[in-house]
C-alpha cells in the first residue's frame, strides 16, 4: 500500500533521512522505531508531503506521490498526526474533529454525525463541547487521532500517540488502534513506548541516524544484535524476549 | 535625466539615507533582539522631533545639535519605561498582537500630538541652515551633510558599543539565544527594555539631526514608518549592516524616483520596494534563515 | 436558549427598521432627525465594512493593515465608470465589487505564494494600500489629488437619495447581509476550514485543507464586500479623493471595530462600530466641555487607541465575549 524507496531529506549540511526505504502492506500495523534524533518524524513528514524529499520516491496505493502537497495526499487517503499535538485550540473538540470530516462531505449534518461517530470510537464523546485547548495531554493525543480518522483514511501515520501517557491510557489507546485496524485502516506508527510497538506491530522498521538498519517481526527485531547495540542498549534484548509479543 | 542631475540626485539621496539608517537601525535592533515589530516607530520619531522643536523655541532656545544628548537620554528613558510598563507584557504572544499594540500606541501618539501641538507643520530656523557645500555638480545643504556624517558616526558608535561593551555583548547574546542567556544569568527582561530604549534613543538622535532641514507635524511619523520598515526588510530583519546599506539605498531610490517620476508618483518607489522584497526575497539582502 | 437568541436578533432587526421612522414624526421637532439617521447609517456602514475585515482578519486569521485598498478600489471603479464613462452606478456597483475581489485575489496570490503570514502579511497589505493611494494621486483617470465629484442628481435610479433614510436602509441591508455571510461561515465547510487555518495551518494542511486556495478565496470575498462598501460611500458623499479612498484611517477603523467588538464573531463588527461611535461622541462632547479645548476630535482617537491596547491585552475575543461564549457549533444542528 505504501512504498518508500531511497528517501533522502537534507537540511543544509545535515542529512536527516538517508536513503530510507520501507513498505507497508494493506491491513497491517507497522512500527517505525529508532533512538531520539534518528529522523523518524522527518521521514514521516517527508512521506506525508510536509517536506520535499531530495531523493527517492514515495508511492501510495500504486501511485507516485513524491513531493505532493499534504492536503492532496490526505485527500488520497493518507493522513498523519503530529507528535507535538496541534489542536485548533479555540475550537471545540467536535469542531476539531469536524474539520477532518468536512473533507469527505459538504453537508453539515453528515460532518457532525461522522465526527460524533469518530469521537465515540476514540473515547472523546463526553468532551465534544470542550475547547480543544482545555484537553489534557491524553485527550489531545486522542483528538489528534480522531481528527485524522475523521478524514476517512486508508493509511494512518501515527507519530508517537502514546508518548507522555500513563500505562492505563496507553493500553486504552492500544485497544483503540487495534479497533481502527479492525475497521480496515492500515497503520504506520512511530513509537517510543517499546512495549506497545511490540504488542501492536506485525512488522517493525528501525531507523538510526537517518538510515534504515533493520526490519522484521518484533521478535526478530528484538533479537537482532545490530538493533540491540545501536538502539536498545545492552541487556534490553533479554528483557524483550522474556515478554514476548501477544498475537 | 542628465548625468549631473542624476549625480546630484544620488548625493542628495545618500544624505537623506544617512538619517534613514539611524531610524532603521533602531527598528532593526528592536526586531533583532525582541522579535517584535514596532509599528509605533514613526510616531515616536515624530514625538522626538516635537521635543527638538520645543527645546529650540523660546524660552529654552536650545540648538538642536546641543539638544542631541538630551534627546538621546530622554528617548532612551522613554523607551525603557514604555517597554517595562507596557510593551514587555505583550511581547511574548502572537506577533500580530504586538503589532496591534504598537498600532494602538501610534494612534495615541499621533492624536496626542494633534491635540497638544495642533496639525500645523512646524520648522525651526537655525542660523547656518542656509549654507551649502559643493560636491562636484551637487550642492548639499550644510545640515544635511552634518546629519549624514553624524548619523553614520552614531551608527558606528552603536556598533562598537554592541561589539565591545558588556551590555552590548549581553544584548547580542539575548538576540541569539534567549534561553541560554537566561541560564548564564543575564537579566533578559532588563536587556529587552534596554534594547527597546536604545532603539528609541536612535530616534531621539535622528530627530535632532533632521529638524534643521525638515519639518514636523503629527502625521510625520506616518511618512517614516513605511520607509523604516522598507529599509529593515531590504537589509534583512535584525541586520545592522543591512540597515546601513538599505538606508542609503532607499535614500537614493527615493531621490531618483522623485526626479524621474515627479513628486507624486515618485513616492511609489518605497512601498513598491517593500512589496517586491517581501515577495521575492523576504530575508532581505543580508538576512539568512 | 437558541430560540431566545433568535428572538433577540429579530427584535434588534425590528428596532433597526423602526429606528429612523421614530425621527420622522413628532420627535423630529425635538431632535435633529437627520443627525440621528446619519448616526445610524454610519454605525451600520462601518459595521458592514468592518465585517469585511472580520471575515479575513477574524474568521480566517489573516490580519490586514491595508483593507482600505479594497474600499478605495470599489469607490474608484464605480465612480470612474459612472462619471467618466456614463454608467449607471447601480450597474457599476457589481463591477466595483468584482474589482475588489480581483484585487483581493491578486494580493492573496502574491502574498501567500511568498508564504507571508502574521505581521508580514499585515505590513504588505499596508504597502499595497500605499501603492494604490500614490497611484490614485498620480494618474489622470482618477484626477489625482483633486479627487472626483459625482454630480448631485438625487434620483433612486441614480443611486442617490434625497433623504438620509434611504441610505440608512441600504446600509442596514448590507449589514444584515454581511452578518448573514458571517453566520454562514460559522456553519459551513468553508468557514470551518478558515477557522482551522486561523488556529493552525500545519494541522489544517494535514487534514486535507488546501490552505492556499482557501486563503485566496476568503480575501477575494472580503475584498468584494469591502469594495461594495466603497461604492456606497462614494454615492452617499458624492466625492472621493486618494486619501479618503486609500488613506490608512479607514483600514484602522475596520480593524478597530472588529477587534473591539470581537474578531471572528458574527456580531463583533456591529457591536464594535456601535460602541466606538458612542465612545467617540461622548469623548468629543466631554472634550468640548473643558474650557480651552478647541479641537476634541483627536481625543476620541486617543481613546480608541487605548481601547485597542486594552482589548488586545485583556479581552482578545472582544466585547461580545463578555456576554456570550464564543459561538460553538450547536449539536444536532
Amino acid at each position: 500500500m505504501l512504498e518508500v524507496r531511497g528517501l533522502t531529506k537534507r537540511f543544509g549540511g545535515l542529512t536527516a533521512v538517508d536513503r530510507a526505504s520501507l513498505d507497508v502492506a494493506e491491513g497491517s500495523i507497522v512500527g517505525l522505531i529508532g533512538p531520539n534524533g534518528a529522523g523518524k518524524t522527518t521521514l514521516f513528514a517527508t512521506i506525508a508531503g510536509f517536506h520535499r524529499p531530495d531523493e527517492g520516491k514515495v508511492a501510495f496505493m500504486g501511485r507516485d506521490i513524491t513531493g505532493a502537497r499534504p492536503d492532496r495526499i490526505c485527500e488520497r487517503g493518507m493522513v498523519r498526526t503530529f507528535q507535538i499535538t496541534q489542536p485548533f485550540a479555540k475550537l471545540s473538540v467536535l469542531e476539531n474533529i469536524m474539520v477532518g470530516a468536512w473533507l469527505r462531505t459538504a453537508d453539515r449534518g453528515e460532518a457532525m454525525t461522522r465526527a460524533t461517530d469518530v469521537a465515540r470510537r476514540v473515547g472523546l464523546v463526553d468532551r465534544l463541547d470542550m475547547p480543544a485547548g482545555d484537553l489534557t495531554v491524553a485527550g489531545r493525543k486522542r483528538l489528534e487521532l480522531a481528527r485524522a480518522l475523521a478524514t476517512a483514511p486508508k493509511l494512518l501515520l501515527l507519530d508517537e500517540v502514546m508518548a507522555g501517557l500513563n500505562p492505563t491510557e496507553i493500553s486504552e489507546i492500544v485497544d483503540i488502534i487495534r479497533a481502527i485496524r479492525a475497521d480496515g485502516v492500515t497503520i504506520l506508527l512511530i513509537e517510543h513506548v517499546m512495549q506497545a510497538v511490540m504488542r501492536l506491530a506485525e512488522q517493525v522498521f528501525v531507523l538510526n541516524d537517518g538510515r534504515m538498519i533493520a526490519e522484521g517481526t518484533p521478535a526478530a527485531i528484538a533479537a537482532d544484535p545490530k538493533v540491540v547495540e545501536a538502539y536498545l542498549g545492552h541487556g534490553a534484548a533479554g528483557r524483550m524476549l522474556k515478554d514476548p509479543p501477544h498475537a | 535625466m542628465t548625468l549631473d542631475i542624476a549625480f546630484a540626485g544620488i548625493v542628495n539621496g545618500l544624505m537623506s539615507g544617512g538619517i534613514y539608517v539611524l531610524v532603521a537601525v533602531g527598528l532593526t535592533l528592536i526586531y533583532g533582539v525582541l522579535h517584535i515589530i514596532n509599528f509605533a516607530h514613526g510616531s515616536m520619531l515624530m514625538l522626538a522631533m516635537y521635543g527638538v522643536y520645543y527645546l529650540f523655541k523660546p524660552p529654552l532656545g536650545v540648538d538642536p545639535y546641543v539638544a542631541l544628548p538630551i534627546l538621546v537620554a530622554g528617548s532612551f528613558a522613554f523607551g525603557y519605561v514604555l517597554y517595562r510598563g507596557l510593551i514587555g507584557r505583550f511581547s511574548h504572544g502572537k506577533d500580530e498582537n504586538i503589532l496591534l499594540i504598537t498600532l494602538g500606541l501610534s494612534i495615541i501618539a499621533d492624536n496626542a500630538a494633534l491635540f497638544f501641538f495642533t496639525g500645523d507643520t512646524q520648522t525651526i530656523d537655525v542660523a547656518w541652515a542656509g549654507r551649502f557645500v559643493e560636491v562636484g555638480p551637487a550642492l548639499i545643504p550644510m545640515p544635511k551633510l552634518v546629519s549624514f556624517v553624524a548619523s553614520l558616526a552614531l551608527c558606528a558608535a552603536l556598533g562598537l558599543f554592541m561589539a565591545f561593551s558588556d551590555t552590548g555583548k549581553a544584548i547580542r547574546a539575548v538576540a541569539k539565544e534567549r534561553q541560554g542567556a537566561r541560564l548564564v544569568g543575564i537579566d533578559v527582561e532588563n536587556i529587552f527594555a534596554i534594547s527597546y530604549g536604545i532603539g528609541i534613543a536612535c530616534l531621539g538622535a535622528a530627530a535632532c539631526l533632521l529638524m534643521p532641514f525638515f519639518y514636523v507635524s503629527p502625521s510625520s511619523g506616518h511618512a517614516f514608518v513605511l520607509v523604516a520598515f522598507t529599509i529593515v526588510v531590504l537589509g534583512g530583519m535584525g541586520s545592522f549592516a543591512g540597515a546601513l546599506v538599505g538606508g542609503l539605498l532607499i535614500g537614493i531610490v527615493e531621490s531618483l524616483g522623485g526626479l524621474q517620476f515627479g513628486e507624486q508618483l515618485g513616492q511609489i518607489g518605497i512601498p513598491l520596494v517593500f512589496i517586491l522584497i517581501l515577495l521575492f526575497r523576504p530575508v532581505g539582502l543580508f538576512g539568512s534563515r | 436558549m437558541r430560540s431566545r437568541f433568535g428572538l433577540l436578533c429579530a427584535a434588534g432587526l425590528v428596532a433597526a427598521l423602526v429606528y429612523p421612522l421614530l425621527f420622522g414624526g413628532p420627535v423630529a421637532l425635538l431632535w435633529r432627525s437627520n443627525y440621528a439617521v446619519n448616526t445610524g447609517f454610519l454605525i451600520l456602514f462601518v459595521a458592514f465594512i468592518g465585517q469585511s475585515w472580520n471575515i479575513a482578519g477574524g474568521f480566517a486569521g489573516q490580519t490586514s493593515f491595508g483593507h482600505v485598498v479594497f474600499f478605495g478600489t470599489g469607490a474608484y471603479v464605480s465612480t470612474i465608470l459612472h462619471v467618466t464613462y456614463g454608467w449607471n452606478p447601480w450597474l457599476a456597483w457589481p463591477l466595483a465589487a468584482a474589482a475588489g475581489a480581483l484585487v483581493g485575489w491578486m494580493i492573496a496570490v502574491l502574498s501567500f505564494r511568498a508564504g507571508l503570514k502574521g505581521s508580514y502579511f499585515a505590513l504588505i497589505t499596508l504597502a499595497f494600500a500605499e501603492v494604490f493611494r500614490i497611484l490614485a494621486n498620480s494618474v489622470p483617470i482618477t484626477r489625482g489629488g483633486l479627487g472626483m465629484l459625482i454630480k448631485a442628481d438625487p434620483r433612486p435610479e441614480n443611486f442617490q437619495f434625497r433623504d438620509a433614510i434611504s441610505f440608512y436602509y441600504l446600509a442596514l441591508a448590507l449589514c444584515v447581509l454581511s452578518i448573514g455571510i458571517a453566520w454562514w461561515l460559522t456553519r459551513s465547510r468553508f468557514g470551518a476550514r478558515l477557522a482551522a487555518i486561523r488556529e493552525n495551518e500545519d494541522a489544517a494542511m494535514a487534514l486535507g485543507i488546501d490552505v492556499f486556495r482557501e486563503k485566496v478565496r476568503v480575501l477575494a470575498l472580503s475584498g468584494a464586500m469591502c469594495a461594495a462598501g466603497g461604492t456606497v460611500y462614494a454615492q452617499k458623499y458624492l466625492y472621493i479623493d486618494p486619501v479618503i479612498a486609500f488613506g490608512v484611517d479607514k483600514s484602522v477603523e475596520m480593524l478597530l471595530v472588529s477587534m473591539v467588538g470581537g474578531a471572528g464573531t458574527i456580531f463583533g463588527p456591529l457591536v464594535g462600530a456601535g460602541v466606538l461611535h458612542i465612545v467617540g461622541e461622548v469623548t468629543r462632547d466631554l472634550g468640548n466641555l473643558v474650557p480651552g479645548v478647541k479641537n476634541a476630535q483627536p481625543l476620541a482617537l486617543i481613546v480608541y487607541g487605548a481601547i485597542l491596547i486594552l482589548i488586545v491585552r485583556y479581552l482578545p475575543d472582544g466585547l461580545t465575549s463578555m456576554f456570550v461564549r464564543r459561538g460553538r457549533a450547536p449539536r444536532n444542528g
